[in-house]
């Protein structure tokens, strides 16, 4: 059933990329989201019926290498459960939404056939993120890994006549390259260390990392710390974190159902998904897990901050994705991966649902994507609306407070913030602070989206709001199976991540040092710290509502009253330019530098000198030669090896 | 059979020599039975390696298939095959009848061309099997006549600049190697390689006009034999005839030079430098392994700024040529399994890439990036298979690029992270390149009029990168099919060299990864 999961999507992806020709775009496409479902339903079987043991499916040997050996396998525990449920459900309804959006794009022309290259693309990158998910060693979760960034690659320059979206494809490859160059001096590292790649291999020796001092670029450091770390830094490259987030925000250039299911619910999440699965040894590597937190929690602020003042509708939600993700990895960091997988587990929910509706909402207004071109959407695309509110209120976390009852982002989120005042100490309560304050600007940016989409009066060109017509049921219906999830996952899941199943629930998939108690605690935070969410939450409502209900022109008059902050936020705390100098400018004059001079002038300078002045003899040869004498010289080249043979052949001869 | 490996060695050169004489005319029917006499002699070629292939035991690290025959007086014809060198001979077999299949469109002094090419693959041949020392001499010197007069006849505009530039770095290294050559039978006695490698090269410490020489006489033959390999590979600094020989050679010519000369570089090192002078290899691997690194971050990011396709990929290529070298260096089971195995992935997949830049080449005769620009609007098919070799070429995981890679940084790791970390830098620096080129030449839209009408790949250039594409899938998914043929030659390699050296394979006195257990 796993290798059927597996290879579906596989299979989907072949048969849409190569074989549409052969069986026709419809039934390409079709097939391929059929068997999605495929996948979809049998996982949602795996992880209902999951007994806690780990299963191990052993498919193909992959690199093996004396010591180094691995395999293409599965690797099934509650981890990959979760993931697996995640993946196929968000990729099939992706899948299907894509039918309706994809059709008719006005971004071709009309012999072109496009949609089976998208349907490969989508299906291809599913498969690379289950290979991910399911592995048992880190070279497949590496293959995994690339895999999906190939495919994100490839979905965001998929409209490869717009130079805004090749340009965001390429930075978005080589950023998550720097990452996965940390990742693989982890993979090193830990062969290295331990011998294997093979992950219980790892986790049984973790301990014995912890203990080990390591020499690493001519500092001596602790073995656990230092793999923990570099892993984070894959982690960090994928999740788009901190100082490698500049591609997320430019992965929009992307069709919007990329967005969904790549930049939003799955790829992105895969950072998350490697520190939960590697808890073995990040439990033994306290400095790594702060760093986790507390990029993590900067990560959430920083995104938040952004989000506030981005007028594309996409670009909102993108910041909101990686704010999002920090939140993430601030649970982890403080030792609650169960609660880090809970808010991936509902965030791919309400996420997806946000970039589909948005998606729907572009569709409607014929891709128009800035929201100042928006306004009172709300009467012609109801359905988009009711979404989308539901959508808002998961991630802004409504819920009733110090109970178990609210939308999913209530549960999950509120755990998070519950955990990081847990967890304490000074890390932990700047990490709790970020993260509140986050969750009021996060509040903020949401529903400001949905006043300037939805309410008010049309604005923008009025022919575009005349004709804006309500999704195709194709993709209503991911809408609202997504608004299902939006609503319950939290609710229905709260035991078995984050209450009183979670031991049961995650069994060994989940490691957790004994002196860690965070979890247990986060239940028993004062009622103040439990309602904070809520309350930073309806701030950030009253706020948007005002400036964008009640006066519309106070948004307006603070950022000229404010001018440079509204700047600074606005170019994302100018990131792109600083790296641009840094990085991009300074390789490229590297680049120029070492190929005019380096080559040009020194080597070839020498040599030339060599040839054509010190040594006149081979001046006389080199006119020759160039005077086309090329036989002759061949000639003299096969005299002289004959001459030197024949040397040693009587010399030897002679012994 | 007993002489399996002459067949495959002179089936080509026959087939040359039958062209030579018995072929005649220049009319239609006279080219095109040249082109056919060439096809079926190298897929001939081809079918013939692969009963070496399937015949060869892969449990023993011995010569295998060894044919012995005294050829003039006190010289010796021997041939055999071990996992190190079986795999060059299929690559170049299996290589000739697709670079011969793409030459098709050749028009200029058809049979020569053709001669010039299979007389090319006895010598690549003969390189990778012989077993003596005269006769690799005589194989890989004379492999160099072929290419010269491939680049300077059927080359571009500079093709005698190049011509001279690779004439001129090769000819000091042969010299050197040469000279090494002679003091090393002198006193071993014997030209027979398999005798030589049990033969253990003096390194007690010689001093030489005041100079102390650590390793004595191993040392100045490795460094010998080094600059005779290292101009092959080519390694940084003596690299730069690579880039102009390539943008001068014709389409089939970079193929060849690319994928199979190459590799003669490394493959020098591995029967020669590190077996017969481990002491040596032991004392210089540090210099080694900067070389390498250093080729990997300069060249690539030389590559980044070129303007010409061929020069791009030319530099990617030096930069591929120092994972090989430093994963040898590293004297490490997954260093070498990785330097071969990055060896015969770069032969399929920078054969493809100068493929790749031929179909365009053939069609507009441009090499320059700028010319181009949107070309996946005219021919999806093309784009698809340029994609697929800019991903292998970059290394992703599923294709061959990544095996190769993986393995010798793994290997560095352990002898250095200083190595591998910048080593590593290089696939980051790959990437962006590789998709920057691909960007430029196939993404965007098609506005430039010139290459309105360009055609999308016929069925003939299919047929051409088919075999090069499922085999970088193939091996990249699998790649036990090479690691298996070559692992145990590997590793009697490796515990030969570490019982005589590398014993305390500590290149980092003060950088060390000296853990406080006792691993």
């Amino acid at each position: 059933m796993e290798v059927v999961i597996l290879f579906a999507p596989l299979l989907g992806a072949l048969v849409s990329g190569f074989f549409h020709r052969l069986i026709g775009e419809r039934a390409a496409t079709f097939l391929s989201t059929g068997l999605l479902f495929l996948a979809a339903a049998l996982s949602w079987i795996i992880f209902l019926t999951f007994d806690g043991t780990t299963e191990y499916i052993r498919i193909l040997r992959f690199i093996d290498s004396g010591e180094l050996s691995s395999d293409w396998s599965i690797r099934l525990d509650r981890l990959t459960a979760i993931m697996l449920v995640v993946v196929t459900t968000i990729s099939s309804l992706v899948h299907l939404y894509s039918l309706g959006y994809m059709h008719g794009d006005p971004n071709w022309k009309q012999h072109e056939s496009y949609k089976p290259r998208f349907f490969a693309y989508l299906s291809f990158f599913t498969f690379a993120m289950l290979a991910l998910v399911t592995s048992d060693n880190l070279l497949q979760m590496f293959f995994g890994w690339e895999g999906v960034g190939v495919a994100s690659y490839l979905l965001i320059g998929f409209y490869y006549r717009k130079d805004s979206a090749n340009s965001a494809a390429i930075k978005a490859f080589i950023v998550n390259r720097i990452g996965d160059f940390g990742m693989a001096l982890g993979i090193f590292a830990l062969f290295y260390l331990t011998d294997s790649i093979w992950l219980d291999d790892i986790f049984a020796q973790a301990p014995r990392l912890a203990e080990t001092e390591l020499s690493f670029l001519s500092l001596s450091v602790n073995a656990a710390e230092l793999t923990a770390f570099l892993l984070f830094v894959g982690a960090c490259g994928k999740s788009a974190q901190l100082f490698l987030h500049t591609w997320l925000p430019d992965a929009m250039e992307g069709p919007t159902p990329v967005s969904a299911l790549i930049h939003a619910a799955t790829m992105v999440t895969a950072g998350v998904f490697l520190v939960c699965r590697m808890s073995p040894l990040f439990e033994f590597a306290p400095v790594a897990l702060t760093i986790v937190a507390l990029i993590g929690a900067a990560t959430a602020f920083f995104a938040a901050t952004v989000g506030l003042v981005q007028n594309d509708i996409k670009r909102v939600i993108a910041y909101s994705t990686c704010s999002q993700l920090g939140y993430m990895f601030a649970a982890a960091g403080v030792g609650v991966y169960q609660v880090a997988m809970f808010h991936l587990f509902t965030h791919a929910f309400f996420k997806a649902m946000l970039f589909l509706g948005a998606g729907s909402v572009i569709h409607a207004m014929h891709h128009e994507q800035d929201m100042r071109n928006y306004g009172g959407l709300r009467r012609r695309i109801p359905w988009t609306f009711a979404a989308m509110v539901i959508g808002t209120l998961a991630i802004t976390g409504v819920g009733i407070p110090l109970t178990h009852f609210g939308f999913a982002g209530f549960l999950s989120k509120d755990a998070i913030i519950e955990s990081a005042f847990a967890a304490g100490g000074e890390f932990g309560s700047l990490v709790f602070w970020l993260l509140v304050v986050s969750a009021l600007m996060t509040s903020f940016y949401s529903w400001r989206l949905i006043f300037l989409t939805f309410c008010g009066a049309p604005r923008g060109d009025p022919d575009t709001h005349a004709h804006a017509h309500e999704a195709p049921l194709s993709m209503l219906v991911p809408l609202a199976v997504l608004a299902v999830g939006s609503c319950l996952a939290g609710m229905v899941w709260y035991d078995d991540f984050f209450g009183s199943n979670v031991d049961q629930f995650f069994t060994t998939s989940v490691f957790v040092a004994s002196a860690n108690h965070v979890l247990h605690d986060a239940h028993y935070v004062p009622a103040l710290v439990k309602a904070s969410p809520f309350i930073a939450m309806t701030v950030g409502f009253a706020v948007a509502w005002l400036f964008y209900m009640v006066n519309q022109d106070l948004p307006r008059r603070l950022a000229s009253a404010h001018r440079p902050i509204y700047l600074f936020l606005l170019n994302k705390w100018y990131f792109d330019e600083a790296y641009d100098l840094l990085f991009v400018r300074t390789a490229k004059w590297l680049g120029r530098t070492l190929w005019r001079r380096g080559d040009g002038s020194v080597i070839d300078g020498v040599i030339d000198g060599l040839a054509f002045r010190i040594i006149p003899g081979i001046t006389q040869q080199g006119q020759r030669f160039q005077s086309g004498y090329v036989y002759q010289y061949a000639l003299v080249m096969v005299v002289g090896v004959a001459v030197i043979l024949v040397t040693i052949a009587i010399a030897a001869g002679g012994l | 059979m007993e002489f399996t490996l002459s067949i495959i060695i002179f089936t080509p050169l026959i087939a040359a020599v039958i062209m030579g004489v018995f072929l005649r005319g220049d009319d239609a029917i006279a080219v095109r039975n040249v082109k056919f006499l060439a096809l079926a002699a190298s897929v001939a070629t081809f079918l013939i390696s692969l009963v070496v292939l399937f015949g060869f035991d892969t449990s023993a690290s011995e010569f295998q298939y060894v044919e012995q025959a005294t050829w003039l007086p006190g010289l010796q014809y021997k041939l055999g095959v071990d996992g190190i060198s079986v795999l060059f001979v299929i690559l170049t077999t299996f290589l000739m009848p697709i670079t011969v299949l793409a030459c098709w469109h050749v028009e200029n002094r058809v049979k020569e061309f053709m001669m010039a090419f299979l007389i090319l693959e006895t010598l690549m041949i003969g390189v990778f099997c012989s077993l003596d020392l005269v006769l690799f001499y005589f194989f890989f010197e004379a492999g160099l006549i072929p290419m010269f007069l491939i680049i300077g006849i059927w080359g571009g505009k500079r093709r005698l600049y190049a011509t001279f530039k690779f004439f001129l770095y090769t000819l000091l290294g042969s010299i050197l190697m040469l000279i090494a050559m002679i003091v090393l039978w002198q006193i071993a006695g014997t030209t027979d390689i398999t005798r030589l490698l049990e033969f253990k090269v003096p390194s007690v410490p010689i001093s030489l006009l005041g100079w102390q020489i650590e390793g004595g006489l191993q040392t100045i033959m490795w460094l010998a034999f080094f600059a005779s390999f290292a101009v092959k590979m080519p390694m940084w600094p003596v690299h730069t005839w690579l880039p102009d020989a390539h943008v001068e050679a014709p389409t089939g010519g970079s193929v060849i030079l690319a994928a199979i000369l190459l590799k003669m570089g490394g493959y020098g090192f591995l029967r020669f430098n590190l077996p017969m002078f481990p002491i040596a290899s032991d004392l210089l691997a540090p210099m080694v392994l900067w070389l390498s690194v250093i080729a990997i971050i300069y060249t690539s990011l030389v590559a980044m700024m070129q303007e010409d396709m061929k020069k791009l990929i030319a530099y990617s290529s030096v930069a591929h040529m120092g994972f090989v070298t430093m994963g040898i260096f590293t004297a490490t089971r997954q260093g070498i399994d990785g330097a071969i195995f990055q060896m015969l992935s770069h032969g399929l997949i920078s054969g493809a890439l100068f493929l790749i830049v031929g179909v365009v080449y053939d069609r507009k005769h441009r090499r320059d990036i700028e010319y181009y620009g949107g070309l996946v609007v005219r021919m999806p098919r093309y784009a698809m298979v340029f994609m697929f070799f800019t991903l292998a070429n970059v290394g992703l995981p599923g294709t061959s690029g990544f095996v190769g890679e993986f393995l010798t940084l793994a290997a560095a790791f352990q002898v250095s992270t200083w190595i591998a970390a910048g080593a590593a830098t290089g696939v980051i620096l790959s990437a962006a390149y590789a998709l920057w080129l691909f960007r430029r030449v196939v993404y965007g839209d098609l506005v430039k009029t010139a290459i309105r009408d360009i055609a999308d790949l016929t069925r003939r250039e299919k047929l051409v990168f088919a075999p090069l594409l499922v085999m970088t899938l193939l091996l990249g998914v699998y790649p036990s099919l090479v690691t298996d043929v070559i692992g145990t030659s590997v590793q009697g390699l490796v515990d030969h060299v570490n019982t005589q050296a590398f014993a305390a394979f500590d290149l980092h006195a003060n950088e060390s990864l000296v853990a406080n257990d006792s691993r």
